[in-house]
């Protein structure tokens, strides 16, 4: 078992035929996921990887996919993410870097009402390890097993995978949410969907300064959460940065540092690593 | 990206959003100059740099005649201003802004940004403008009114009006005060702005609305969309390495620590920099190479670590995930081939194409230091610094 990506799920590449697409689309169809073909506007009717490319992701779904992974330039991917939940996909994974963020309030707002799942953008995907992986991430430091993970940050995702895999646990489904300010699948989600899957006994939080994602779900697992969990939040000593003016600073509302963060998480029982290079041993004390 | 408040007003009168009249200065003879031509008999001169809290750092002189205003600007120009927003350095004032007075009745703050929290841009109003806005909203936070706007960036007109009635404004004044935020509100939208801030906004004795500062930051990630915005970035108001790691699409900041650091991805990079302070060292810099940086871009990222004297040891550390190992290797390799690395390099790679990577560097007889993990490299950087401060 697992959270949002399993055995049935078959992937359309939007941008497929992009250096980065194709890149690692490949690395998807190594791992044995199910990859029907990808779609760039223009360039329907040709093939790449041995793969049908489409000029929409309707005909993508037409023919079988029901998730899609976003490789589309910044410029262009807003339009892309709306265009697969127009075309029905249960599930897109945005990895696209550097989409306007109001591009992102109105890409929300046009998710609002849809059953589509929007994962990302500005991270590295999600994989159900040993099934398949949509996404960037390197699927050799994975293993199946019973440890879900999830990150607001790419490469920190991996540390903790890799972390958890040299303890000798494997994980059950594993995902960054990406770093961005608006992003389509909150903290909250996941851990919720970890705690309904019978295939997760204990996760992973990994989170950074900035926001109130990491409090609110640390309020969520106070709450809601029965399995044992393991938190780490990047940015300690991350300097204040020189600002102008102080609208950020009114908006924060004081909420937002590290040590704030991680106050929060442990007041909500979760098990604070203070090391970053300590995720897996402070699981392995937990378990 | 930030611009100054003189650029931010030239948006603003473009746009139809009030402002007084000014005219920059980079001289003390042209601040009296531009007093004389603007006419009146009240004048501000008003320091240009990316930072707020001016006024408090003295950054902000009244003036009541063509003299003062000349000795206003003397002291400004060429002076490092510290304000509560800049650091103890301060920042270089290069120009000044001088302005027409005006006759202020009330000072009140008006601000837009993004808010993570109902994914959408609000708008937030205040009756009590001025510097201590921030201990304001942290003791009184309902004294902060807001408004949002709607997902396609429109601020409905009832939106705006409940925000000007909350400021207590009568008269002319809420038309006036409306019109100003549904036009504040397009230009913000239209302009892709992450920050507009006007602190204070001013109603005068005859009933106008107008912005007496203007800030404005701009979301770098829309600038494609603007080209003509992206003109009015002021790099010598930048840190020069920043300057220059912007330019080669780096993220980077610099830090006073010994160990330089190399990371992709921002997470990462914190988690790096905290790792070393964690094991009693600092870190020179916060650099992310980011997901897609080719081996020109990591070749660039060393010479800017270089370029700063107080590192002692560079710390690579890379999980690769869209950034392949290899390219990473190859711009280890070319900027050690360009420059001289004077100081010990310790170099963790995990992550896609990571034998190649390893593979490339075992061949290229370069003398560097190998790290299992992270915890490793850290440590092992610090010592091949010197050990902890």
């Amino acid at each position: 078992m697992s959270i949002w990506l399993d055995g049935d799920s078959r992937v359309v590449v939007q941008g497929l035929t992009g250096r980065n697409g194709q890149f690692h689309a490949r690395q998807m169809l190594d791992y044995g996921t199910p990859v029907v073909g990808g779609v760039t506007p223009g360039k329907g009717g040709q093939e790449c990887l041995g793969l049908p490319v489409w000029d929409t992701v309707a005909e993508a779904v037409d023919n079988g996919a029901n998730v899609s992974c976003v490789f589309v330039p910044p410029r262009f991917a807003a339009g892309a993410i709306c265009e697969a939940v127009d075309a029905g996909v249960n599930l897109v994974v945005a990895i696209t870097e550097g989409i306007p963020a109001l591009d992102m309030v109105r890409t929300k707002a046009h998710l609002a009402d849809t059953e589509t799942r929007l994962i990302g953008p500005n991270c590295p995907g999600i994989i159900t390890p040993g099934t398949a992986k949509v996404g960037i991430m390197p699927g050799h430091i994975h293993q199946p097993g019973d440890i879900g993970i999830v990150s607001r940050s790419g490469t920190l995702t991996y540390e903790a995978v890799d972390q958890v895999t040299r303890i000798g646990r494997g994980q059950s489904t594993c995902l960054g949410i990406g770093g961005d300010p608006i992003i389509g699948t909150p903290f909250i989600d996941v851990l919720e969907a970890f705690e309904a899957d019978p295939a997760t006994k204990a996760m992973v939080m990994i989170g950074e300064i900035g926001g109130s994602a990491e409090e609110r779900a640390a309020e969520f697992v106070r709450e809601h959460v029965s399995k044992p969990v393991v938190g780490f939040i990047a940015g300690r000593t991350a300097p204040p940065g020189k600002r102008m003016g102080h609208a950020g600073a009114i908006i924060a509302g004081g909420k937002g540092t590290a040590a704030a963060k991680m106050e929060a998480l442990r007041k909500a029982g979760i098990a604070v690593a203070e090391n970053p290079a300590k995720l897996g041993e402070t699981l392995a004390e937990l378990l | 990206m930030n611009i100054h408040e003189y650029q931010a007003k030239a948006l603003f009168r473009d746009y139809g959003v009030a402002t007084q009249q000014g005219q920059l200065a980079l001289t003390a003879g042209e601040a009296e100059a531009a007093c004389k031509a603007l006419g009146g008999e009240l004048w501000v001169v008003k320091a240009q740099v990316h930072a707020g809290g001016r006024g408090k750092g003295g950054g902000i002189r009244l003036c009541r005649t063509p003299d003062e205003v000349h000795d206003a600007a003397e002291a400004l120009l060429g002076s490092q201003l510290v304000t509560p927003q800049t650091g103890p350095e301060g920042v270089a004032v290069r120009a000044v802004y001088v302005e027409a007075g005006c006759d202020i009745a009330r000072e009140l703050y008006l601000g837009m940004v993004l808010d993570r929290d109902s994914e959408r841009m609000v708008m937030m109003a205040s009756t009590e403008g001025g510097v201590e806005i921030e201990e304001v909203a942290a003791a009184t936070p309902e004294k902060i009114l807001k408004a949002y706007l709607e997902p396609d960036g429109v601020l409905p007109v009832e939106a705006a009006r409940e925000l000007a009635q909350g400021l207590a404004l009568e008269g002319k004044q809420v038309d006036r005060a409306v019109e100003f935020m549904l036009t504040l509100a397009r230009l913000g939208q239209e302009l892709d702005c992450s920050i507009v801030e006007i602190n204070p906004l001013v109603i005068t004795s005859d009933d106008r609305v107008i912005a007496l500062d203007a800030k404005v930051n701009f979301d770098d990630s829309a600038l494609f969309r603007h080209p003509e915005l992206a003109e009015l970035r002021d790099t010598a108001a930048e840190e020069p390495l920043e300057a220059r790691a912007s330019a080669a699409g780096l993220n980077y900041i610099k830090l006073d620590g010994q160990i330089g650091c190399m990371v992709n991805g921002a997470g990462l990079a914190m988690a790096t920099m905290d790792l070393i302070k964690l094991h009693g060292s600092e870190p020179a810099n916060f650099l992310d190479v980011g997901g897609g940086a080719t081996a020109e871009q990591v070749t660039e990222g060393f010479r800017i670590i270089l370029s700063d004297p107080g590192v002692e040891a560079i710390f690579v550390n890379i999980f690769g995930g869209i950034m392949r190992c290899d390219f990473i290797a190859e711009g280890i390799i070319t900027a050690a081939r360009d420059v001289k690395i004077g100081v010990p390099l310790v170099v963790r790679l995990e992550g896609t194409n990571v034998e190649l990577g390893r593979k490339m560097l075992d061949e290229s007889g370069l003398e560097l230091i190998t790290a299992g993990d992270m915890d490793d490299g850290a440590r092992k950087a610090i010592a091949a610094a010197g050990g902890s401060k």
